[in-house]
């Protein structure tokens, strides 16, 4: 904002100092430093190098997963038989698999699965938490020990291993795997959310909704969930991570996405096996992929946890 | 250049192991001693070979039990080769007009628990397969649908009489699942006793089974056959995975897996090990299929099942998937090197078999539209079995959508594969097979007809069962080649009731030091062990 303020001053022979007016010009010019975009960007760089390492990644992520038809023009599920297992070169930059399809055309397309699964399961996994997290901390008393205690059952079991069991139940399949990644995902965030909230609970703003005969529904939504979000963030990045690599992993062990989806497990579980040796890059490039992935977001959870905890901040 | 050396160097070994292993077999001194270890994928339900059809339990327990006749274990492959067993002498031939079997048997045979056997064992054994009583199960009660009764007019003879004439009597009688059960068994312990207990009279006695991790047999030496086994016992190795077993004859903890690997397995094995392993390979009496499910439309219409069969390249397919996947061959109905089995000519005049793909594909979205159904949309069901199933699954899908239709596939573990398959009948269209053991082609086409047991696609097909009526009690073999050929053109092509991908091919690449076992054309047969032996 640009601005000034001009005073007419009078000197009188006394040599007093008369001001009689003072204009205040309408634009103020803003004194604090100036932040460009590029110098967000390079603040980010020298403060958060690694979270800003795991956003470039994750970017990547999404820009393939967006764009996919526009980077590559080969359907990723196209078998070019003739092809089969070739090696990387001019033709197919990072090889082909034993169906002769491009692996990076189907590294492109399984980031798109890969996003829409994790994506999927860390939003809605990370929201019912938050929900029910805020809820639980807010009503106390037997709502919150029977919520508490389902919610310790549940966390009992290893997360992949809850996952197998749902998706053997339910069956593989695409919708199937994110019902048994969102499941456990859900109470993991409640527990955490539920600390946090048990404190704003106690805190007078609550008591004076209540006493304004404010809903329940209003004070848990406007005033509660709200004072969560930092802990609620850092979980769903944190989520992200977890739900790519559980995709994966269920993929891998043919309980997840199935054939002819382009799917970063699915395309290690088609070949780590028999062309470990002979064709290594049928495995090589997903597991790099899946790795990355992982690793991008983790650094930028990492990232945002430290910039929104406020005791990490200020150290 | 390291593909052009593998090929070398596979079709050295292959040749090698053929060439050398012919000749070993009747040149080399087989040698007594030693334990074979050899690996197992998957489990055996229980140790019942008259209930069972797995070839995890026929790799574990057949070497327990004896057979009345069998394949000859030195000529497997011929599929009209049959050798007594417990039986002596040659195969009896039919007298009274085919429709009567004498057998003789050898005398002084001995079952584990050193109780004699007798004809009556044998006719309990075959009474408890082909007539069992209400609530016994028999899994291949419908390969004796002629037998009309068994007698047995002293300890050592027994008669089989038939309702009609048929060629397919004596290789149902060979299948190995055939175990001849001790009668006293049966009677004192029931009919369920052998599903968790053995006491055959093989050339192996059960030592142990850690459920699991390993079954274990010694030599048994009251064995029938003179001189035999060779071997002092065999351990079984369950191996969950197949790469787990490649690892396992690799680092020579075990000698042979005897199911079958892919190409590439065996190339890296041969790759890895040269002569040290033997490569030996067999067309496979087991059939991928496509069961199109009529009772949900619209695969009710013969125009949408025949688009189906019309959308795929069974040449190609041929061509590529036999370098990754244990497929190779183009055929019908009747296993392909059989004398019954269609020539390639006769193929290529049924729906699907045509030379030009592009004519074929446009004929199917022709019959899609007239249909009502452009561009079908479907799930396609599989069983969560890499080798040939997804392999060959996501190759049909390909060649569908080459087609234009939209196909999702639906993997399932085997348990609620078969539960979908057999029981809910919940799916559009399911892969399905046909693996038999002894090569019978009359026995075998069974599965195409609707009211077969195995076969789910829900349909009834009265001029199909008339036609297999006539094939049964035809007993001209030109005649029944005719007939199997009418067969043949309304299952696959006419109606296209099922259809056909491509006939499984054997590769069992094993330590050269495992002598005298032969591949045969199913993983069901030859596994006796009582010919093998090792040269360590």
């Amino acid at each position: 904002m640009r601005g000034s303020i001009r005073a007419f001053v009078t000197v009188e022979d006394t040599g007093m100092v008369t001001v009689s007016e003072i204009q205040v010009e309408e634009q103020f010019e803003d004194l604090s430093p100036k932040t460009t975009f590029m110098g967000m960007i390079s603040l980010m760089l020298r403060k958060q190098p690694l979270g800003s390492f795991g956003a470039v990644i994750v970017i990547a992520m999404v820009f393939m997963a967006v764009f996919a038809e526009i980077l590559t023009s080969i359907d990723p599920e196209d078998n070019n038989l003739e092809y089969m297992l070739t090696a990387p070169g001019e033709m197919f930059f990072l090889g082909t698999d034993q169906f002769g399809r491009d692996l990076l055309t189907r590294i492109i397309y399984g980031a798109r699965t890969a996003l829409f699964v994790g994506f999927t399961c860390a939003i809605i996994g990370s929201s019912l938490g938050l929900v029910l997290g805020v809820a639980s901390a807010y009503f106390g008393g037997m709502f919150d020990l029977i919520i508490q205690r389902v919610v310790d059952v549940i966390m009992a079991f290893p997360l992949i291993i809850l996952a197998l069991a749902v998706v053997a139940t339910l069956g593989p399949g695409v919708e199937n795997v994110i019902i048994a990644i969102t499941i456990p995902f859900i109470p993991q965030c409640a527990r955490v959310v539920r600390s946090n909230a048990l404190a704003i609970r106690e805190i007078p703003y609550i008591d004076a909704a209540r006493a304004l005969g404010f809903s329940h529904v209003r004070i848990i939504m406007r005033h509660m969930v709200p004072n969560v979000m930092a802990p609620f963030l850092i979980m769903l990045t944190s989520f992200l991570g977890q739900a790519i690599l559980l995709e994966a992993s269920l993929s891998y062990l043919g309980m997840g996405v199935q054939e002819p989806t382009a799917a970063w497990g699915l395309m290690l579980q088609g070949g780590a096996e028999e062309y470990a040796e002979s064709a290594p890059w049928v495995a090589v490039w997903p597991g790099i992929a899946i790795s990355l992935a992982v690793f991008g977001f983790n650094l930028f959870g990492d990232a945002v946890r430290d910039t929104l905890d406020p005791k990490l901040r200020s150290q | 250049m390291s593909n052009t050396y593998t090929k070398f160097a596979v079709s050295l070994a292959v040749g090698a192991g053929l060439a050398l292993g012919v000749s070993a077999a009747n040149a080399e001194t087989p040698k007594s001693g030693g334990i074979l270890e050899f690996v197992v994928p998957g489990k055996a339900p229980s140790y019942d070979g008259h209930i069972e059809t797995t070839y995890a339990m026929i790799h574990r327990v057949r070497p327990f039990y004896s057979l009345l006749i069998r394949v000859n274990p030195d000529n497997p492959s011929d599929p009209s080769d049959f050798v007594c067993d417990l039986c002596a002498g040659a195969v009896p031939a039919a007298t009274e007009n085919g429709t009567k079997y004498t057998f003789k048997l050898q005398s002084g045979v001995k079952f584990h628990d050193g109780t004699p056997l007798t004809s009556a064992d044998v006719k309990a054994t075959f009474d408890k397969i082909i007539f069992p009583p209400a609530g016994v199960a028999s899994a291949r009660k419908s390969f004796f649908k002629a037998v009309k009764s068994i007698t047995t007019p002293d300890a050592s003879t027994i008669v089989f009489k038939l309702s009609f004439p048929t060629g397919s009597f004596i290789p149902a009688l060979a299948t190995p699942f055939n175990f001849v059960y001790s009668k006293a068994d049966l009677d004192a312990h029931g009919y369920s006793w052998h599903k968790m207990n053995i006491n055959g009279s093989g050339a192996f006695k059960f030592v142990q089974h850690q459920k699991g991790a390993f079954l274990e047999g010694v030599k048994n030496p009251d064995y029938h056959l003179a001189g035999r086994p060779y071997l002092d016992g065999y351990k079984a190795i369950t191996s969950a995975k197949m790469a787990l077993s490649i690892q396992a004859i690799r680092g020579n903890r075990a000698a042979a897996e005897f199911r079958g690997f892919p190409p590439k397995a065996r190339d890296d094995l041969v790759k890895a090990l040269g002569n040290k392993i033997t490569v030996q390979e067999s067309d496979w009496n087991c059939v991928l299929l496509g069961t199109p499910n009529h009772k949900i439309k619209p695969f009710d219409d013969t125009r949408v099942r025949q688009a189906l069969t019309l959308g795929i390249d069974r040449w190609s397919g041929s061509k590529y998937l036999s370098k990754i996947a244990i497929v190779k061959t183009v055929g019908g109905v009747v296993f392909p090197s059989h004398s019954l089995a269609a020539t390639k000519k006769e193929l290529m005049t049924l729906k699907g078999y045509g030379a030009d793909i592009k004519a074929s594909r446009a004929e199917a979205n022709k019959l899609l539209k007239e249909a009502g159904v452009p561009g079908l949309a479907f799930t396609f069901h599989n069983r969560g079995v890499d080798q040939p199933y997804k392999i060959v699954g996501t190759w049909m899908i390909d060649q569908w959508k080459k087609t234009g239709m939209k196909v999702k596939q639906q993997v399932n573990p085997t348990p609620v594969f078969y539960d979908t398959l057999r029981k809910k009948k919940s799916f559009d269209v399911s892969v399905d097979f046909n693996c038999q053991s002894v090569i019978n082609p009359i026995a075998d086409i069974t599965k195409f007809l609707g009211s077969a047991g195995n076969n789910y696609g829900s349909y009834e097909d009265k001029p199909l069962e008339d036609i297999y009526n006539n094939i049964l009690k035809s007993g001209d073999v030109a005649e029944q080649r005719r007939l199997i050929r009418q067969y043949e053109k309304r299952a696959l092509s006419d109606e296209a009731r099922m259809m056909i991908s491509l006939w499984w091919y054997k590769i069992n690449p094993h330590r050269s030091y495992m002598k005298g076992w032969k591949i045969a054309p199913s993983h069901y047969l030859n596994q006796h062990l009582d010919n093998v032996w090792l040269d360590k």
